[in-house]
């Protein structure tokens, strides 16, 4: 596709700013031109992606570089925190009643996936303890409502239905039904409309009116392009939705739906569907979506990585060591924990300029159990130890693997390998050629 | 044949203009034969023709863009400014970076050719752009004196599959051709129910298996069933899927290799449904179904609920993938053949 090679593309433009102390508005704007390509492809409104670059220009312009960044990463940086920020930061719960039932009712166009999601939904808060009604107000759609009797009954959650007769009246009886048979969450799912239809809005306002739902899920298709805007406003201002529902994530659409919709509406994304199964459906992680519309996760991820975890003081004071090969247990065992705070080895490893390349890498297994035995290992050692390998003998090698809960061996392998290591970085630090050598660090961890 | 009839509508359709729409009030004039069946009224109103159904389908449309189009460039002189301004609205009605592109050069190569000045002449202008790039990539429903005339019909979960085979059906069968549709969706909760309810009303004969049977298995029948029972028309139902799962694309391509091979030719048509409100991602869902089964072509629905629409440009300039039928409302006759000038006049008046 036209823009497979945007990441790409992209790591050009930031190549070519380099060194800079302060983001000039000459950086903003080379880096932004992509950034706002990268959005429109993702299908995010283009109100919404003004608005939101001419934002970031604003803060952006005249900030200082943070020296572990070029200005062209920094401004993706900038763009990703606002991108977070706008999302919503933070996980969005669902709107249950503090006296039950809890209403909810499920909105949306046609073939967002409404049916699928209530259903979803009912197993998750089955899940959690929840005694869920799902009730079938689709009265248009054929077999509709047989859809939703054949997901409640794989999900063991009952389905209330009065055939095809006046969805309000359906919704009423379905809260006494749900009075009568303790249940506490009632989940209504009602007909899909293309938000032109006056009529079908109109009978969703009265559902509205008739039940007071405590909670109003707007469920949004994430392949949804330019419209979506549209969509979530219309069904916002007629129905006051409580928040959204991203349908078929699982697919490879980036999903600018969900930026347009949060932008239009203020209101939260709350989950997320992630596969046809009934277990598919998740929390909605703002953050990790705003990465997604950018569609520079490898970049982006490997800069949060980097400003968030790594002490710049810090890093500064091991490359010196690394220089002088002062590297100790000490500092490794330090950089196991920044290691570990920065996610999945794997990724991390993948994540790293000139890594990422490296064919030994690709395959490469990264077994985390084993990284806890390092630290055990470290751990049992005394301050004097980390600093000083050498003075390790055989009876600190036992006395170490004891209070570890490891062996002998795996002691003496440990400290071997980082004695390799610490030949290593002073190679590392003569050149970029001898890269391909540190084998050793990393076979520590399969 | 029926065959005749249906193309030949076609042709009838390409005359209707602005002015044989205005002249042309006979409800009936390009209407189905027989009167559709009171239960699938659908809340019809006062019958229209086919090109006043079209424009009302596309109102939407037409408000969100062309109206737009006429604010922007109404007293306004050509330059740069207004050409990047149109691209910004092509952009927003789903075009795409790169169609809404190329679409603004030619206007731009064409207004300076034609030394025009005045922003009010470019609409006409974006118009013969838009249907040149429309007419490019148009065609209809391939024509076939074979039987059984196979259509496979794929696209991502709550595209209008079922629904578009529907009203596919009620077409077949008011030209007097016996059709048969297959259940191909076995994995959907009641999906199957909801095809069936479509076959008894349209009078289409039905084949299917029980939910989460093969779904090869099911046009492996279906195929037989087609030439057994001496069927004009088999259309073939799938489970909708995200083109993303391999596994799922493999399905589909394995399905479509029993059909080809039970039919001993290729098949008529394999029609991708893509909802007219999907923004960037139908150019991937072209693409990765395209590598799974051959598609002939596309079936835009959900038109007439949508603002934008503008994928119809995309899906054509990027992939060459013509746009076959499109679906402009919910009345059993809302799903038509796609015609670009027609589409384009009624987008634009």
């Amino acid at each position: 596709m036209a823009f497979d090679n945007l990441a790409a593309r992209l790591q050009e433009t930031m190549k070519k700013l380099r060194g800079k102390g302060r983001l000039s508005e000459k950086d903003v704007d080379e880096a932004l031109r992509e950034v706002r390509l990268a959005l429109l492809e993702a299908d995010v409104n283009y109100k919404v992606v003004r608005d939101f670059v001419k934002r970031v220009k604003e803060r952006a312009v005249g900030e200082e570089v943070l020296s572990s960044l070029t200005p062209g990463q920094q401004v993706i940086k900038i763009v990703n925190d606002e991108l977070t920020t706008l999302m919503g930061g933070t996980v969005a719960k669902l709107q249950l009643a503090s006296r039950p039932p809890s209403i909810i009712m499920m909105v949306g166009l046609q073939g967002a996936g409404k049916t699928t999601t209530a259903a979803k939904l009912a197993r998750l808060l089955k899940g959690q303890g929840h005694r869920p009604l799902l009730v079938a107000a689709d009265i248009y759609r054929p077999a509709a409502i047989k859809q939703l009797m054949v997901l409640g009954e794989q999900i063991q959650v009952p389905v209330f239905s009065m055939g095809e007769q006046n969805p309000v009246d359906i919704a009423k009886a379905a809260v006494s039904h749900a009075g009568a048979h303790s249940n506490d969450v009632i989940i209504i799912d009602t007909a899909g409309r293309l938000h032109v239809d006056e009529a079908l809005m109109e009978e969703l306002v009265q559902i509205r009116e008739a039940v007071s739902p405590h909670e109003i899920l707007l469920v949004v298709d994430s392949m949804t392009g330019q419209d979506a805007v549209n969509v979530a406003e219309t069904f916002n201002s007629r129905l006051d939705i409580g928040g959204v529902v991203l349908t078929k994530l699982d697919g490879d659409a980036r999903g600018g739906a969900a930026l347009s919709v949060k932008a239009v509406t203020g209101k939260p994304i709350k989950f997320a569907g992630v596969s046809e199964k009934m277990d598919g459906l998740e929390p909605f992680h703002p953050d990790r979506m705003a990465s997604r519309i950018l569609g520079m996760g490898d970049v982006l991820t490997l800069i949060e990585k980097a400003v968030s975890t790594v002490d710049e003081e810090k890093a500064k004071q091991l490359a010196h060591k690394l220089k002088e090969a002062e590297f100790t247990l000490e500092d490794f065992l330090e950089q196991l924990e920044q290691l570990k705070r920065m996610g999945p080895l794997d990724q991390i490893l993948g994540m790293l300029p000139g890594m990422g390349g490296m064919k030994q890498l690709k395959n490469l297994d990264v077994d985390e159990s084993h990284l806890k035995r390092i630290e055990a290992i470290i751990n049992s050692m005394t301050p004097e130890e980390r600093r000083n390998p050498q003075i390790i003998g055989g009876s600190r090698r036992r006395r170490i693997a004891q209070g570890s809960g490891t062996r002998v061996q795996e002691v003496n392998r440990l400290l071997k390998q980082f004695e390799q290591t610490r030949q290593l970085m002073k190679q590392l630090t003569g050149g970029e050629k001898s890269r391909r050598k540190s084998k050793g660090l990393f076979s520590l961890f399969r | 044949m029926f065959w005749k009839k249906i193309f030949k509508r076609k042709d009838e359709n390409k005359e209707v203009t602005e002015e044989k729409a205005a002249v042309q009030p006979d409800p009936k004039s390009s209407e189905p034969e027989e009167p559709p069946k009171p239960e699938q009224a659908n809340g019809e109103e006062a019958p229209q023709n086919f090109f006043q159904r079209l424009k009302a389908g596309l109102s939407k449309t037409r408000q969100g863009f062309v109206d737009r189009v006429e604010q922007l460039v109404s007293g306004r002189k050509v330059d740069e400014e207004l050409f990047e301004d149109l691209e910004e609205l092509l952009i927003q009605a789903d075009c795409g970076v790169p169609t809404a592109m190329e679409l603004v050069d030619g206007l731009r190569d064409r207004a300076k050719a034609e030394k025009i000045t005045e922003g009010d002449e470019l609409k006409l202008l974006l118009k013969q752009e838009i249907r040149e790039m429309l007419e490019q990539y148009a065609q209809p429903l391939k024509e076939s004196s074979a039987t059984p005339y196979v259509i496979m019909v794929v696209g991502v979960n709550g595209a209008g599959k079922t629904t578009t085979i529907g009203k596919l059906a009620y077409r077949f069968k008011q030209e007097g051709a016996k059709v048969l549709l297959a259940a191909g969706d076995t994995f959907r909760a009641a999906a199957i129910d909801q095809l069936k309810i479509w076959a008894d009303r349209v009078g289409a004969s039905f084949i299917s298996h029980q939910e989460g049977a093969d779904p090869a298995a099911v046009a492996y029948d279906a195929v037989n069933a087609a030439r057994a029972r001496g069927a004009d028309v088999l259309i073939l139902d799938t489970a909708g899927r995200l083109q993303t799962k391999a596994n799922l694309m493999a399905e589909l391509g394995k399905v479509y290799r029993v059909v080809e091979r039970e039919l001993g030719r290729e098949l008529d048509e394999i029609l991708l449904v893509v909802d007219a409100t999907t923004g960037q991602n139908a150019l991937s869902q072209g693409k990765l179904f395209g590598e799974a089964v051959p598609l002939t072509g596309i079936a835009l629905t959900k038109l007439d609920g949508t603002a934008k629409g503008g994928i119809i440009l995309a899906l054509g300039n990027e992939l060459k993938l013509p746009v076959k039928l499109i679906g402009v409302g919910e009345k059993y006759t809302d799903l038509r053949d796609f015609d670009p000038a027609e589409f384009a006049q009624a987008l634009f008046d």
